[in-house]
């Protein structure tokens, strides 16, 4: 009695359920489609790739998938053992448990939210997995050469090759057009104005040692500004947050002020250390900006947060302020609040900007090509990459895309 | 000499690090070189501390304007080296009880301690907090609508204030998050803003940042920029 009304519960429950299906449009589970694999190994992993497109569902329904099964099988007359589940989002699994030199067969089956199973797709054949001779190559060399890094080393080459190629071009004489910069046009302008008005210049290299490459590019711009400075006879002040800064200032503009033919104006003591801490040497430099009122102040190097302080006590006096920074989180105070920003690639090439010798345009050229290039990825990336969404079926594009994300671009 | 020494170590230790960052064994001989820089650059303060001395000296010697400000540099700079290296009243190390040299200098129970956590960070909290006015007296200024691009920039610096407020999201409640126009909820077209707009423009920088970095570290290395070196003799 108890098996009958269990068994007149189950049927209500199944016709319930039926019921409830219906009316949500679920349809019965499908197999997925398109199912292909491929070998994807490199110098660390054997792997095997499955890709699979979800299965059809009737317009107006709900595919009730909760997951997909995927079994594999040595060779083309083993067992299917299960291999693992993966969510109804997956399309793509990548099988590293395989062995080099063997052969598989993969079989998807698509389980449905009440436990049912679809049929089974399976792969059309055996899957190889005998190493290439440009894997087996690479896993011999694994210990000399790190080969996630092969095409960051191609694109390195091809970057620090055009900069090369470039510089010899213009040694060569090729004329190079470099378009204006008006930050590193106003170098002069605000030298002049500082001459005029009797008052110092002030020239911060930023708040990081030499090891900073931003660092070195304003030590760099400093040696301009002070040769013009020297050549219009203005002071220029340089209060440093570190020690070899101080030291690496010193030298630059002394040898600054020797090529302008002034090394009696040079003074050493305008070229001094403050103090390491972030605060405190910003606590120096407002206040001395704001006892000595400079006509003309220059932020060229690394900043955090103290760069407002700086740019807005430089605007409080009247200064004209030129800055130039490599961290993109500064750039926004430096823009609202000075006269002139150097934005990021800007402040790089300042330098060769301002020295006008055909060496370093030819790097500034390229450096464009170097921009070229980037150009030329986000445009073949962006339409693999919506290629790649519009596939059906046929994986060239999608495989495209992952080997640019995974391999590429890593 | 002078110079072909200091261009042959950029040179020669330039392009051994870039190598060695493609081998695996010599991985870590980047993180090397900068542990001896760090070494150096702490040497180097003995330059630097020196220099300040000097400079601040000069003007209370001298009795220059604002002398009374190196005074009180001269003295904290003194004091603070003093209980530092000496680590006075540093309680000693559990291990080594009778070796008063052996505590941690940054003890909160020693003078070093009190200093730095009831004078050092209070004053550096100081400093930090001006950013919120300055911040204010920046916006006030650049957020004008002068022109085309700054009434943009306005209307998306509106936005993004209001979307990151509990009233700026309280005004746009009234629009059904999963509707048609859920875009149009502030806190949605902040996100928007932020990483659609703000990112492509990040990123934008950040390629040409790099690109920058890679032509002066190479210019640097190959002796093309050799002005950080100074004097040509």
């Amino acid at each position: 009695m108890p098996l009958r009304i269990d068994g007149v519960v189950a049927a209500m429950v199944a016709a319930a359920m039926t019921v409830s299906m219906s009316a949500l449009g679920q349809a019965a589970v499908e197999a997925p489609t398109h199912l292909e694999a491929d070998q994807v190994s490199d110098h660390t992993d054997t792997a095997v790739r499955l890709r699979w497109e979800f299965p059809p569902t009737p317009p107006g329904e709900v595919a009730a998938i909760d997951g997909f099964e995927i079994s594999r099988a040595a060779g083309a007359s083993g067992s299917f053992e299960k291999l693992v589940d993966v969510p109804p989002a997956a399309r793509k699994f990548i099988d590293t448990t395989v062995d080099a030199d063997s052969a598989y067969e993969y079989r998807i089956v698509s389980v449905g939210r009440d436990g049912s199973r679809s049929a089974a797709a399976q792969t059309t054949g055996p899957i190889d997995t005998a190493l290439s001779g440009w894997v087996k190559f690479k896993r011999s060399t694994a210990d000399y050469f790190m080969w996630d890094r092969f095409w960051l080393l191609v694109i390195h080459i091809v970057i620090c090759g055009s900069i090369i190629y470039y510089i010899l071009q213009a040694r060569k004489g090729k004329a190079l057009k470099i378009r204006k910069i008006a930050g590193l046009e106003a170098v002069e302008e605000a030298v002049g104005r500082a001459t005029e008005m009797g008052r110092s210049i002030m020239f911060i290299p930023g708040i990081q040692d030499m090891n900073d490459i931003q660092t070195i590019a304003g030590i760099t711009i400093l040696a301009r500004v002070a040769k013009t400075a020297a050549e219009y006879d203005a002071k220029i002040e340089v209060p440093t947050s570190r020690s070899l800064v101080m030291t690496a200032a010193r030298e630059t503009v002394q040898a600054a002020y020797l090529t302008a033919g002034r090394p009696d104006a040079y003074n050493e003591d305008r070229i001094y250390y403050v103090t390491d801490e972030q605060f405190g040497y910003v606590a120096y430099l407002t206040g001395f900006m704001v006892r000595t009122k400079p006509a003309a102040c220059f932020y060229m190097g690394s900043f955090f947060a103290e760069s407002l302080i700086l740019a807005e006590t430089g605007n409080s006096i009247g200064a004209i302020q030129v800055a130039g920074t490599a961290q993109p989180a500064q750039l926004p105070f430096f823009v609202a609040s000075c006269d002139y920003t150097l934005i990021g690639e800007e402040f790089f090439a300042a330098s060769a900007y301002l020295s006008g010798e055909p060496d370093q345009l030819g790097s500034l050229k390229g450096q464009d090509m170097g921009k070229v290039m980037v150009a030329a990825f986000l445009v073949i990336g962006c339409i693999i990459a919506t290629f790649a969404k519009m596939d059906d079926g046929a994986y060239l594009m999608m495989n495209m895309l992952d080997y640019l994300t995974e391999r590429l671009l890593v | 000499m002078k110079r072909t020494i200091p261009l042959l170590i950029t040179a020669l230790g330039g392009i051994v690090l870039i190598i060695a960052s493609f081998i695996p064994f010599t991985l870590d001989w980047g993180e090397k070189a900068s542990i001896w820089f760090d070494i150096l650059a702490g040497v180097a303060f003995i330059l630097g501390g020196g220099n300040l001395l000097k400079v601040h000296l000069r003007k209370v010697s001298d009795k220059q304007a604002g002398f009374g400000y190196s005074i009180v540099t001269l003295v904290a700079f003194i004091v603070m080296l003093y209980v530092g290296l000496v680590k006075w009243d540093v309680p000693p190390m559990e291990a080594h009880p009778n070796s008063s040299w052996s505590g941690e200098y940054r003890s909160v129970d020693s003078p070093f301690g009190w200093l730095y956590e009831y004078a050092f960070k209070p004053l550096t909290a100081t400093m930090f907090a001006l950013l919120a006015f300055y911040v204010a007296s920046a916006a006030f200024r650049a957020f004008r609508a002068k022109n085309i691009e700054a009434i943009l920039l306005l209307g998306t610096a509106f936005i993004i204030l209001l979307g990151r407020t509990f009233a700026g999201v309280w005004m746009t409640d009234w629009i059904d998050p999963d509707g048609p126009i859920s875009g149009l909820r502030i806190e949605n077209m902040t996100v928007t803003i932020m990483s659609v707009f703000n990112t492509a423009g990040m990123r934008a920088i950040m390629i040409g940042i790099a690109l920058g970095i890679v032509s002066t570290s190479l210019k640097v290395i190959l002796g093309v920029d050799r002005s950080y070196l100074g004097s040509k003799e």
